[in-house]
């Protein structure tokens, strides 16, 4: 044991003098959340929708000047028939259309609710799904509004309605998504380029010839990224929920275990492109063809995995990052407990114990 | 009691023979040098030893244990010092050699006395990073390194490569001293004139041993009259010598040329170099060095086979 401890404080003496390096490993993440979470603010800074109001009471002009209003929506037209929406959804006139029933108006008031239709173009998942919940926000907070001055609980329920991809069922979602990118980039890659740096600098040879055993020293090249990496991801969620309001509806606790899985996860798979490659050239090529351009496209992150072809779904499977996302999603967005993602967790489990038990088998006790 | 013994092993990468039906022991508490020219196989030998390389075929051991069945065994009682600097040069000199000692599961405090006398040199440098020390600072490091443990066995792959002199002559000293602490000591080197500090020598070229004995022995095993010769145009000489046929090798040895006639006396050289216009000629009977010797081994050696 002290020699793992011994092994640890080496690997952080190495991480702590390299400050360049670890200046873009804490600053990467943060730096990818604002970015990507004010690009995606900025798209929906005048997103053209259309109006079809069947009512035209008091109550629906309100939502709809409170609507345009909001900044995020530019009034493209009115429409008169249900038709017209489809059209200007085909003609890419508009992104979105709000439907208001016949006499809102006199259904908020007598039966306490009423229903407003939304359809989005799903075409563009993130946007739609952006576009959707700024609406029934901006409703919503009508709605809270409303019942205030009128003393009575009143509900504006809203239907919404998918265009294109009806399901919405793997909506990118940025910060899931950032999570499992920083993490696979952090953990995989700079993990895999460790112990390659050990057998290019011939530092090797001496640990080789000494009595440590191949998993003294793959846990303690992990050990230090391991916390690194649990650092980055109390400040992406730090970053996630003060700037942009992301919610974290499950329990916290369960979700920073999970993403010590998943950190494990990486971990070991770097470790197990470390112990093949000779050279940190190598290992850098492995971690970012192999790893990270899978991570990006086929995890679920930017293109939905139900999009894609067969065979690339079922290539899926085999990306950690993939059942990460499910996870993060399932805990931070759908506030759901371990009951619902056991699977998924047995999974990362499960491919952590294999890749662990394969990079000691595949660590060469020898030159 | 021999420490190491090693019985006709091979070895080959791909095409290359390393190393060719090598056979030696050494001897507890003795250093032992091997000594030989840049690829003539000393660090292949040494990772066999070290147990860092497996051999195609023959037997070796330390300390009774197989390097191959034992290597847990020998890995806790050898200290290994490889050929190119194998320290983290970010850490300074006492995270090095700290880090060293808890991987062998004792402390510096536990073994100061031995490396006490190495380390009072570095002690004013020991919050320097490894990477930034001399040379000859770098090896006494790596030394202190190899001895945190107090190994039975000492591998020091070329440790004074690139070290200057005065640094040479001092880590010599310090090997002196350590075998008199009774740690058996291999070492290796491409510098003949270090071979009077070992005990006994091999001399090694081209993956093969060529002799194996104490210095004084290889020198009496010299089978020629050896003459140091010396004039003012020594240039000259070197090309004139050649060219008369009286000798059967000249080299240049500093500003002497070493030479063996091929007869047994060369009472006519003086009188042919003056007649060439040699001036201030200077010759004399001398005994063989290290070098010499290794030169006429590797002649003959070289004419036994093709390589």
């Amino acid at each position: 044991m002290k020699k793992f401890w011994g092994f640890v404080i080496k690997e952080c003496l190495h991480l702590l003098r390299d400050y360049r390096t670890m200046i873009i490993l804490v600053g990467m993440p943060i730096a990818q959340v604002i970015l990507f979470g004010f690009a995606i603010r900025n798209e929906l800074d005048s997103l053209r929708i259309g109006i079809l109001d069947n009512s035209r009471d008091n109550v629906t002009t309100e939502i709809t000047s409170k609507l345009l209003s909001s900044g995020y929506f530019i009034l493209d037209g009115y429409f008169n028939r249900h038709e017209e929406i489809e059209a200007a959804f085909e003609g890419g006139r508009i992104k979105e259309a709000v439907v208001f029933g016949s006499s809102f108006a006199e259904d908020i008031l007598r039966d306490n609710r009423a229903d407003i239709q939304i359809i989005t173009d799903a075409s563009e998942p993130n946007m739609a799904n952006l576009a959707l919940s700024y609406t029934s926000g901006i409703i919503q907070n009508y709605a809270a509004s409303l019942s205030e001055e009128q003393q009575i609980p009143l509900s504006i329920g809203t239907e919404v309605k998918m265009l294109y991809n009806e399901e919405m069922k793997s909506v990118f979602m940025f910060v899931p998504g950032i999570m499992a990118l920083i993490l696979m980039l952090i953990s995989a890659m700079m993990t895999s380029i460790t112990i390659a740096r050990e057998k290019e600098l011939g530092t090797l040879e001496v640990l080789l010839a000494s009595p440590l055993k191949p998993l003294q020293i793959i846990l303690g090249k992990v050990a230090p990224y391991l916390l690194l990496s649990m650092i980055n991801v109390a400040f992406i969620l730090i970053v996630s929920t003060t700037v942009f309001g992301m919610p974290i509806r499950g329990s916290l606790l369960l979700l920073v275990a999970e993403c010590a899985l998943f950190i494990m996860t990486a971990l070991s798979l770097g470790i197990l492109i470390s112990a093949i490659s000779n050279s940190m050239q190598v290992a850098m090529a492995i971690s970012l063809v192999g790893l990270m351009l899978p991570t990006v496209l086929l995890s679920g992150f930017i293109f939905p995995v139900e999009n894609m072809p067969y065979a690339l779904q079922v290539f899926s499977h085999i990306l950690p990052a993939k059942w990460f996302l499910i996870i993060i999603k399932n805990i931070m967005l759908k506030g759901t407990g371990f009951a619902y993602i056991w699977k998924e967790t047995g999974i990362l489990l499960f491919m952590t114990a294999v890749l662990l038990t394969v990079s000691i088998k595949k660590f060469k006790i020898r030159l | 009691m021999n420490s190491i013994e090693v019985k006709n092993i091979c070895k080959s990468y791909k095409d290359t023979k390393a190393l060719e039906d090598i056979s030696f022991e050494v001897k507890k508490g003795e250093i032992f040098g091997l000594i030989g020219p840049d690829g003539a196989g000393k660090t292949t030998l040494f990772r066999i030893l070290t147990t860092l390389l497996l051999k195609d075929s023959g037997s070796a051991g330390v300390e009774g244990f197989d390097v191959e069945k034992d290597y847990k065994a020998i890995r806790r009682i050898i200290g290994y010092m490889p050929g190119r600097f194998s320290l983290y040069q970010d850490l300074s000199v006492e995270e090095n050699l700290n880090f060293f000692a808890t991987v062998f599961d004792t402390t510096v405090k536990a073994n100061y006395e031995l490396i006490k006398d190495i380390y009072v040199q570095l002690e004013p440098f020991k919050t320097r990073r490894a990477g930034k020390l001399s040379g000859g600072m770098k090896q006494k490091l790596a030394l202190c390194c190899a001895l945190i443990h107090q190994p039975e066995i000492l591998f020091l792959d070329e440790p004074t490569t690139g070290v200057d002199p005065v640094s040479r002559k001092e880590f010599w000293e310090m090997l002196k001293k350590l075998k008199d602490k009774g740690i058996t000591i291999l070492v290796s080197t491409p510098y003949m004139d270090e071979a009077f500090l070992c005990d006994r020598i091999a001399l090694i070229q081209s993956g093969r041993i060529m002799d194996i004995n104490t210095l004084e022995g290889i020198i009496l095993k010299f089978p020629k009259k050896l003459y140091a010769i010396k004039s003012d145009n020594m240039y000259k000489l070197n090309s004139d010598l050649k060219e008369c046929g009286m000798c059967d090798t000249v080299y240049i040895f500093g500003e002497y040329l070493h030479l063996t006639p091929k007869s047994s006396e060369c009472s006519g050289l003086e009188d042919y170099l003056s007649e060439k216009g040699h001036t201030g000629i200077e010759i004399s009977q001398i005994k063989a060095t290290v070098e010499d010797c290794f030169m006429d081994l590797m002649s003959r050696h070289g004419s036994t086979n093709n390589e």
